[in-house]
């Protein structure tokens, strides 16, 4: 036994940390331009509801293309750098996020709309003051799905020529026979997306204080029951 | 149009549509990788998400059993799987089934569970038992939504069983890892089509099977 815990081959050009920090970078950036752009598209498929269907079937056909396919096919545009692992991985979070925008701002109940009318709300401000709020928790149960299947995929960047931050230590890890590196990638990986996972209940659980915490509510707490199901259907 | 003509390229020669490493062999591997992969996580997943799905009970112990398994890097276990347990079927299987189990648990669960009451309570007061209520009434308004979760799962499953080729296995990611090993573009592009048309085709195929098996009655009502 010599080195530490943490210590990692020198080709790897990084620490363990600033792997860490690369995951998260390549993970986390995506997610939030996925979630950037989808809310405009979602508003539109709110306003225009024959827009609803044909966004829906095209999502569903992007999400099924495999990562790594995505990946390979992107290498001729973007070359084997950071952007191919993260342009395949945006487009994933914002297939999560339409339809998880779409159905919680169509749940707001049309009295709650007249009622932020009648107080003199414009369309703007009804927007991100009832609308955008009340439909939080099925945004965020949208967030956590993206990022948690984010945070795994990037490893599988490693493929493109080791643009898969802690999934490249799979690859040396084999390359080195050491069966650690191995761990490392897949225990770290998995913390981050647990540990993700965990601070984005807390976000909703900060952002809706409306709603009741913990307990055994008559209708669970979590999300709204259909849309987790409609999401789950969505992960890869 | 240059990743087109290089599909094209692929696919015109004749020497990748026979043989050990032909186009047919190739996709019969992945295809029952997916298969088997897909039993196993069905078998495991159905009957527990039925189950609880009807009684209602279990719900937080599944979501952090769906959270756990998606927060488990599908290629990472593989590699681990791989050095762990060698050569062969086993280490591949498992962090299919792992990955695919999840969607397959959650939607059941969340199927059985949101079928409207009064229909059930109508069917217990007919005198049905627990099971005929499940079988009869519960199961055939539920299934759009199992068929999803399903779906799902069998879409993960033919994209992560190409990372299998990775740790040695066949199957249509052989031509991608290779390609990329031998700096052959053709190959990477050509199997990554293959891929991302198979897994259309288990798109396609979740759709047909959901027209031929839904009730023409729940349809509607969706």
């Amino acid at each position: 036994m010599s080195g530490g815990l943490f210590d990692i081959p020198s080709d790897l050009q990084n620490s363990y940390w600033g792997l860490v920090g690369l995951h998260l970078r390549e993970a986390l950036v995506p997610v939030a331009v996925g979630l950037v752009v989808a809310l405009p598209i979602a508003q539109l498929c709110v306003r225009l509801r024959w827009l609803y269907p044909p966004v829906l079937w095209v999502t569903t056909v992007l999400y099924a293309i495999p990562s790594l396919a995505f990946f390979v096919v992107l290498i001729d545009y973007t070359g084997q750098t950071e952007t191919t692992v993260m342009i395949p991985l945006g487009v994933y979070s914002l297939v999560v996020f339409v339809p998880a925008i779409v159905d919680g701002v169509r749940s707001v109940p049309q009295e709650t709309l007249d009622a932020a009318t009648a107080m003199g709300l414009g369309p703007v401000r009804r927007y991100f003051q009832v609308q955008l709020p009340i439909a939080a928790p099925a945004i965020i149960a949208g967030l956590r799905i993206a990022t948690v299947s984010s945070i795994s995929l990037v490893s599988v960047g490693m493929l493109i020529g080791n643009q898969g931050a802690l999934g490249n230590l799979l690859h040396d890890g084999q390359i080195y026979n050491q069966s650690r590196l191995i761990w490392l990638s897949v225990i770290g990986t998995a913390v981050l997306a647990v540990v993700a996972d965990a601070l984005l209940v807390l976000v909703r659980i900060l952002v809706t204080p409306w709603m009741p915490r913990g307990g055994r509510a008559p209708r669970p707490v979590d999300e709204p029951e259909p849309l987790t199901a409609a999401l789950e259907d969505a992960t890869r | 149009m240059n990743v087109l003509h290089l599909v094209n390229a692929f696919f015109s020669d004749g020497a990748h549509w026979h043989g050990y490493d032909g186009i047919p062999t190739r996709l019969r591997e992945h295809i029952q990788y997916t298969l088997i992969a897909l039993a196993i996580a069905a078998a495991i997943g159905l009957p527990i998400g039925l189950l609880t799905g009807h009684t209602g009970r279990g719900g937080n112990a599944l979501a952090l059993v769906a959270t756990a398994g998606r927060a488990l890097p599908s290629f990472g276990l593989l590699v681990l799987m791989f050095t762990l347990l060698g050569l062969g079927l086993t280490p591949v299987m498992i962090p299919l089934v792992v990955l695919a189990v999840p969607p397959i648990l959650v939607t059941t669960y969340e199927a059985v569970r949101s079928v409207d009451p009064s229909p059930v309570d109508a069917a217990r007061g007919m005198g049905m038992s627990e099971s005929r209520v499940l079988f009869q009434v519960e199961l055939p308004v539920a299934l759009p939504l199992i068929l999803s979760g399903l779906r799902s799962a069998a879409i993960q499953i033919v994209s992560t069983a190409t990372i299998a080729a990775y740790v040695s296995l066949g199957g249509l990611g052989r031509y991608i890892v290779d390609g990329l090993y031998q700096l052959n573009y053709e190959k990477v592009v050509g199997g990554a089509t293959l891929v991302a048309v198979l897994a259309l085709l288990t798109l396609g195929f979740f759709g047909l099977v959901a027209r031929l098996t839904v009730s023409p009655g729940v349809r509607r009502g969706n």
